[in-house]
């Protein structure tokens, strides 16, 4: 070989610590882990996976989207490739006013900043108010990409349990008093109430009620993440605690990407004046404005189709895939398995025997070709290990089918495993953390709700049955 | 100049890993003046070599399927000389507990163990013996699967209670188990590079974690929560001592162009070794660049002499 002329000095070590004593502060907690790099061959196309928090987005008539974007061409080519302005274009935020009316809220489109992606509102919301070492309060488990963004600012998160009406709201008061009593002031309570992620449940209207209330008496922000509301499969749709608080301390983020496409970045925010300007210079320095061509395209598709045509085929069409899911849960899972019954949204939530550490169970079904999202990155105290996030927007129902089974496989072997470790039968009882309270508890009454993650089981297979 | 395959990825867990020691081998690789194609391992890995032809295979795998054997054995049906051990190094050090009767054989100290399949759990009531064996290596234990290269699957266990949960975590990388006594000490890891020679020990890394328990095997592995200090700093002959068990461990196995054994040092300067890695890490916070920097060999030299030792097998 011949001896290189003067070669770049470039992917040295040496280089590598001089950038790394560029890194600010805030970087350390962007950890890489081995779970990760795990969760990285989730991606392999031999993999059916319940892993990502997809939409379907295959579902969409090509046509439409052929039609959308001739229509860009001919009317608005020039528009559409320009800046706009920060908070959004004037029509984008009439679109939105729309989506909300369709859960009965009333917005003024001058409280409404056009984000890119509800992920935006998440990282502007926290820059705006967080310090390091200030305090937010979230339901435990929470979205991880929120509690990434959270840490990023280098936040306290204290994360309250739930059970299956969503967010103990009772033990938010005591936390709060706790928090109160070590002089910690949270900035802000952030909660999906509505078929949450990963959680899979839905915050009761006796519970949005008292959140509501907590949040006036304590004068505490309150940020409602609501992607799933529309994506309701059963029941009645409940008041959004922006409806139910009028936007004084309710901040409300919504999005485009599950009810229309995740690939447009097309979220919103709705905050009092205040705290939207503050967001809005945040969202200048971070990227002066929301895609034009992504807003106009939303625009063109609402001035020429009903939107909510395609919601209702998108909530026909999961309603089918979580149906699937739920059987194959009670068909291929365990009887130590628990799991929550979405009455709307993307994800289902289970719990396996505490034995289990769905982290290593991960490695063994991806060895069958099947993937979840392993619960331990939903908690930041280390809970959730014995947990799991499964999706079931994205994948036919068939898939669905035999990956549950795949999963089932694998389970039932560490359980068995399990059972000859420790001379136990293999049909152990259900885990005692995690029995259920009454799916149709007393209005009103948290304080006598168990601290539950899910609904009891028999009353689960009445439910799926019913359904 | 020569045509070089550089193999990377793969379908281990340790693919990603794989990836980005694949990544920077090339870009060395280009600077010393060789044409330089980069290969996903995948099913098409043989169509792909015999298409190619390349005068030489770089293997920068790790894990299941790179490290074990499988694609040297590959390579040498195709007659692709290639970097690293050959096949029977290879499929010794990737299974720990061949690793470790190995080393007992021949005097090399590491911690007691005892290692089971599924099979002995299932159908030989191994599971009556685990008191008897919880006894013979005290709490706390270690348990791990055999082969896994990474973090994955280390348990702690701290009492007898701890010890089911760990042996189904660690059966989900594995159908090889083994319950190791746990030793308390500092992390070290000797670089083996074979030169004219003969192989040589470079100057050892010590990986300190920066907060939290030490027996969170997770810490050791995530970028940020690990210091690592080179050469570390122990009294000449502890140091020796580790060079030196680190290349007996590298020459019974019969390691070749270069490696990693990863050992513990104990509160009385005693030496344990864990397990030695055909492959190890080339990555930018990788410990096997590291230490060659420590010696003054820089990546790009470091990737040439590899590289060369391919052709002087």
């Amino acid at each position: 070989m011949s001896p290189p002329t003067n070669p770049p000095e470039r992917s040295t070590r040496r280089d590598l610590e001089r950038y790394a004593g560029l890194f600010s502060s805030r970087t350390r907690v962007m950890t890489s882990s081995a779970t990760r790099d795990l969760m990285a061959m989730s991606d392999r196309p031999e993999v059916i996976s319940f892993a990502g928090g997809l939409p379907d987005t295959s579902s969409f008539p090509t046509d439409v989207f052929a039609e959308l974007t001739a229509r860009i061409a001919d009317e608005s080519c020039a528009r559409a490739l320009q800046y706009g302005p920060t908070d959004g274009l004037a029509e984008t935020k009439r679109c939105i006013a729309d989506v909300m009316a369709a859960e009965e809220m009333t917005v003024d489109v001058d409280d409404v900043m056009v984000t890119t992606g509800g992920q935006q509102v998440l990282d502007l919301v926290t820059k705006t108010l967080i310090d390091p070492g200030d305090t937010i309060v979230a339901e435990g488990p929470s979205y991880p990409g929120a509690l990434n963004a959270f840490q990023a600012y280098q936040a306290n998160v204290v994360q309250v349990d739930m059970d299956s009406d969503g967010m103990r709201v009772d033990l938010l008061e005591e936390t709060l008093d706790r928090l109160e009593a070590e002089g910690r002031r949270p900035k802000f309570v952030y909660t999906v109430p509505s078929f949450q992620n990963p959680g899979g449940v839905t915050m009761s209207l006796p519970r949005r009620r008292r959140l509501v209330e907590v949040a006036r008496e304590r004068e505490l922000l309150v940020l409602e993440d609501n992607p799933y509301g529309l994506l309701r499969y059963e029941g009645e749709p409940l008041p959004t605690l922006y409806s139910l608080d009028g936007g004084v301390y309710v901040m409300y983020l919504g999005t485009f990407s599950k009810i229309f496409s995740p690939g447009l970045r097309l979220g919103w925010v709705v905050a009092p004046p205040p705290v939207l300007a503050r967001m809005n210079l945040g969202k200048q320095q971070a990227d002066l404005c929301t895609s034009t061509l992504s807003q106009i395209l939303v625009q063109s598709y609402f001035a020429h189709h009903d939107w909510r045509d395609y919601v209702g085929s998108l909530t026909e069409l999961y309603r089918g895939r979580r149906d699937t899911m739920l059987d194959a849960l009670a068909e291929h899972f365990p009887p130590q398995a628990e799991w929550t019954k979405p009455g709307g949204g993307l994800f289902i939530w289970a719990t396996l025997p505490d034995f289990i550490d769905t982290s290593d169970l991960l490695a063994a079904a991806l060895r069958d070709n099947v993937a979840f999202v392993p619960g331990e990155g939903a908690f930041l105290d280390g809970r959730g290990r014995s947990s799991m996030r499964l999706n079931f927007s994205n994948a036919d129902e068939d898939g669905i089918r035999e990956g549950i089974r795949r999963i089932g496989e694998v389970v039932k072997e560490q359980v068995a495993l399990y059972g000859t470790l420790t001379g136990e039968p293999a049909q152990a009882p259900p885990r005692d953390d995690a029995v259920a309270d009454s799916a149709e508890p007393a209005a009103g009454d948290d304080g006598g709700a168990r601290v539950v993650e899910l609904p009891r089981r028999d009353e689960r297979d009445r439910r799926a049955r019913r359904s | 100049m020569s045509r070089v395959a550089v193999l990377a990825g793969g379908s281990s867990f340790e693919r990603q890993v794989s990836l980005r020691s694949g990544a920077r081998v090339e870009d060395a690789l280009e600077r010393l003046g060789h044409e330089v194609v980069g290969i996903d391992v995948g099913r098409d890995l043989v169509g792909r070599l015999r298409e190619l032809e390349p005068d030489v295979a770089f293997v920068a795998m790790h894990g299941a399927g790179g490290e074990d054997g499988t694609v040297q054995e590959l390579l040498e049906i195709l007659g692709v000389p290639y970097t690293g051990s050959g096949v029977p190094a290879c499929a010794r050090a990737m299974d720990k507990v061949a690793t470790k009767h190995l080393l007992l054989e021949h005097g090399v100290p590491t911690p007691p163990f005892f290692a089971f399949n599924q099979t002995a759990f299932r159908e030989l009531g191994a599971a009556d013996a685990l008191p008897a064996i919880e006894e013979r290596l005290a709490f706390p234990i270690v348990v791990k699967p055999s082969s896994q290269g990474s973090a994955l699957g280390i348990k702690f266990a701290r009492t007898a209670a701890d010890v089911p949960a760990a042996l189904v975590a660690a059966f989900s990388y594995d159908h090889k188990v083994l319950l190791e006594r746990f030793v308390d000490g500092r992390d070290l890891a000797v670089s083996v590079l074979d030169g004219p020679d003969g192989p040589e020990a470079l100057p050892i890394v010590e990986a300190v974690p920066r907060e939290g328990d030490v027996y969170d095997f997770q810490a050791r592995y995530e970028i940020g929560r690990t210091e690592f200090i080179c050469p570390a700093e122990l009294p000449d002959a502890v140091a020796e001592r580790a060079r030196e068990l680190a290349l007996r461990t590298y020459e019974l196995l019969g390691c070749f162009g270069f490696g990693r054994v990863d050992l513990l040092v104990d509160g009385d300067g005693e030496l344990h070794v864990l397990e030695a890695n055909p492959i190890p890490g080339l990555t930018e916070t990788s410990l096997l660049p590291q230490a060659a920097e420590a010696a003054g060999i820089g990546f790009d030299d470091l990737v040439g002499r590899i590289l060369a030792s391919a052709f002087a097998r």
